[in-house]
C-alpha cells in the first residue's frame, strides 16, 4: 500500500478556525501519488484545493450513482429470503444475488462482479472460513461481511484475520436487523463514494501541501509501522519534527521518506520552538528531489544507505538483517556473516512453510517467526512483499526480538 | 416477528466449523506424536502438519549450523511456541482472541 491512510482520529478543533480548511475533506479524486511526480509544486494543487473546500460534505442516504450489486452466500433458503427482504429495504435497492454454497458462490463471483459479498460462517463442504481465504485472495478489492450464528471470540479474530470489512452476528431483533441494514447501506456508500479507502492513496506530501496551503496549525502525529514521527506547523509554515531522534530538517525529510503509514492531527502548538527556517515549499521540493535522485540509484543496495547513517544500528542487540524476496537476495546490512546466502535460503523456506501451514489452519496471514538459538536469535518477518531475516544478539528475550525485527524491517522499507 | 423469531432459532444451533485447538503436543524426531493435551476433535492430518513444519524449521537450522531451541510462530489467530527437544519438539498453541490480553 503505498500513501498514507487519513486516520478519522480529529481530537480537537483547530485554534484558528478562520483559517483552517479540513483536511479530511480532501476529495479522492486527487491525482494518486503513482500517476503525478511526487514533487508537483504547490500551485499544482491549488484548483483541486479550492475544489475540496468548496465540496459540500457528503450526505447520508445518498443516491448512489448505479446499482449495487451483492452476492448473499447461506446454505438455508429462509435465511436467504430474509436478507434479500431486508436488502431490498436500502435506498437504491441494490441487485442481490443469492448461492447456497462457497462453490456457487465462487462460480457466481467468476460470471459477475460484485461490491459486496455478505456470507454464512457455517456451510456443508466449503466452509465461511475457506470461501473468505479464496476470495480475498481471487477478488482483493471485494467489501466482504460475514453473518453468522456463531457468537465466538475466535472465530471473530480468524475472519478478521483473513480481511473481511465486518463480522456480524446474526440479526436476531428488529433492532438488530435496522443496524444490520444501516451498516450494509455506509459500506455500499463508501464504496460509491471512494471514501476510506480512495483517501489512503493520499502521500505525505499531499497532506503537508494542504495544510501549509490551508495556513493552518497543527501538530501531525505520524505512524509507520513502530516507527513515530511529529511534524509541527504553525499557520502554514513548517515549523519543527522530530522523529527517530532526529529534529528539525533532518527529521522531517526523515518522515518524507516514509511511504506507508497513518497519521493523525493534534492541537496546534503555539509556544513550540522553531527550528525549521526554510520555506515549506522549499523544504517539499528538496525532498521529492531527494527522493527522485535515490530511486535512480537504487538497484539492489538497500534504502537505509540512502540517508547516509544507518539506524538499524540504534536497535538493542540488532546484528544484521537479510532482506530477499521470493527469488533472490537483496543484499544485507551491517555485520559479517558467514553463509548470508544459505540463512536467506533457510529463512525464505521458513517463511513459506510457516505461511503455507497458516493457510491450512485458517489462521491468517503469517505474522513473524521468532527462532531462539544458544549463539544467536532469528526474526523473521515481511513487509511491503520483501521478506527479512534479522539475527539479533542472544541476551534478548523472544518478544523483544519479534519487535525489534518488525522495526527493523520498516526501517529497512522506510 | 415470525421472521425474527427465525432468525433467533438458526443463531442458536451449534457451531460445527473446526475450532483452533488449545493445548500441546510433543512429536519425536521422526514426527510421530508422543503425547497430546489436544482436543481428539481435533484432526490428526492437522496436527501432522503443524509438527513436520515445525520439525522441517528445526532440522534445516541444525544443517546450517545454526541449532535452535525455540520457535515462535505468530498468527493473527494462533501462536505456535515450539521447544526442540532431542530432535523432536513440544510443541504449544495458543489461540488468539480480540479481546484477549496481547500476545
Amino acid at each position: 500500500m503505498r500513501g498514507l491512510r487519513l486516520s478519522t482520529k480529529r481530537r480537537a478543533p483547530r485554534r484558528n478556525p478562520a483559517r483552517s480548511a479540513p483536511v479530511s475533506i480532501v476529495p479522492t479524486d486527487f491525482p494518486a501519488p503513482d500517476a503525478a511526480p511526487e514533487y508537483s509544486l504547490l500551485t499544482d494543487i491549488r484548483p483541486l484545493l479550492a475544489r475540496a473546500v468548496s465540496r459540500p460534505p457528503p450526505q447520508r442516504h445518498v443516491q448512489m450513482d448505479h446499482t449495487r450489486k451483492i452476492l448473499l452466500v447461506d446454505d438455508e433458503a429462509d435465511l436467504l429470503d430474509i436478507y434479500q427482504a431486508e436488502l431490498r429495504k436500502l435506498p437504491g435497492p441494490p441487485q442481490l444475488t443469492v448461492a447456497n454454497s462457497g462453490v456457487a458462490a465462487l462460480t457466481q463471483l467468476e460470471r459477475n462482479a460484485f461490491d459486496l459479498l455478505i456470507t454464512d460462517l457455517r456451510m456443508p463442504r466449503m466452509d465461511g472460513l475457506q470461501l473468505i481465504a479464496i476470495v480475498r485472495r481471487k477478488y482483493p478489492a471485494l467489501r466482504t461481511v460475514v453473518l453468522t450464528s456463531l457468537p465466538d471470540e475466535q472465530f471473530r479474530a480468524r475472519v478478521y484475520a483473513l480481511g473481511v470489512d465486518l463480522f456480524w452476528q446474526k440479526p436476531a431483533t428488529e433492532t438488530e436487523m435496522a443496524l444490520f441494514r444501516e451498516c450494509i447501506e455506509s459500506m455500499l456508500e463508501r464504496a460509491d463514494a471512494g471514501g476510506f479507502r480512495g483517501l489512503q492513496s493520499k502521500s505525505l506530501m499531499d497532506i503537508l501541501q494542504l495544510e501549509c496551503l490551508s495556513q493552518n496549525s497543527v501538530v501531525l502525529r505520524i505512524v509507520n509501522g513502530p516507527l513515530q514521527g511529529r511534524i509541527w506547523i504553525n499557520h502554514g509554515d513548517l515549523w519543527d519534527a522530530e522523529a527517530g531522534g532526529l529534529q528539525g530538517e533532518e527529521a522531517l525529510l526523515h518522515i518524507l521518506g516514509w511511504k506507508t503509514g497513518t497519521f493523525e492531527s493534534l492541537p496546534a502548538e503555539p509556544d513550540h520552538p522553531r527550528t525549521i527556517q526554510k520555506s515549506a515549499n522549499a523544504l517539499l521540493l528538496e525532498s521529492a528531489q531527494a527522493q527522485d535522485e535515490a530511486r535512480s540509484r537504487e538497484s539492489d543496495t538497500d534504502l537505509v544507505r540512502r540517508t547516509g547513517a544507518n539506524p538499524l544500528r540504534r536497535l538493542e542487540g540488532f546484528e544484521f538483517l537479510l532482506p530477499f524476496n521470493d527469488q533472490k537476495d537483496l543484499g544485507r546490512e551491517a555485520g559479517d556473516i558467514e553463509n548470508a546466502g544459505l540463512l536467506a535460503d533457510w529463512a525464505r523456506a521458513t517463511l513459506q512453510r510457516f505461511t503455507a501451514l497458516g493457510d491450512t489452519l485458517q489462521a491468517g496471514a503469517l505474522d513473524t517467526v521468532v527462532a531462539l538459538g544458544r549463539q544467536c536469535h532469528l526474526g523473521l518477518a515481511s513487509a511491503n512483499g520483501v521478506h527479512f531475516c534479522a539475527g539479533w544478539r542472544s541476551h534478548l528475550d523472544a518478544a523483544t526480538v519479534r519487535k525489534s525485527t518488525k522495526k527493523a524491517a520498516a526501517l529497512w522499507v522506510s | 416477528m415470525g421472521l425474527l423469531s427465525f432468525l433467533s432459532w438458526s443463531a442458536g444451533k451449534a457451531p460445527t466449523m473446526l475450532r483452533l485447538p488449545s493445548g500441546s503436543f510433543t512429536v519425536d524426531r521422526t514426527g510421530r506424536v508422543i503425547a497430546s493435551t489436544l482436543a481428539s476433535s481435533f484432526p490428526a492430518p492437522l496436527i501432522h502438519a503443524i509438527g513436520g513444519a515445525v520439525l522441517g524449521a528445526f532440522q534445516d537450522a541444525a544443517a546450517l549450523q545454526q541449532p535452535l531451541t525455540e520457535l515462535v510462530i505468530h498468527y493473527p489467530s494462533l501462536k505456535i511456541t515450539a521447544r526442540e527437544m532431542r530432535g523432536g519438539a513440544l510443541i504449544f498453541l495458543v489461540p488468539i482472541n480480540l479481546a484477549g490480553p496481547a500476545n
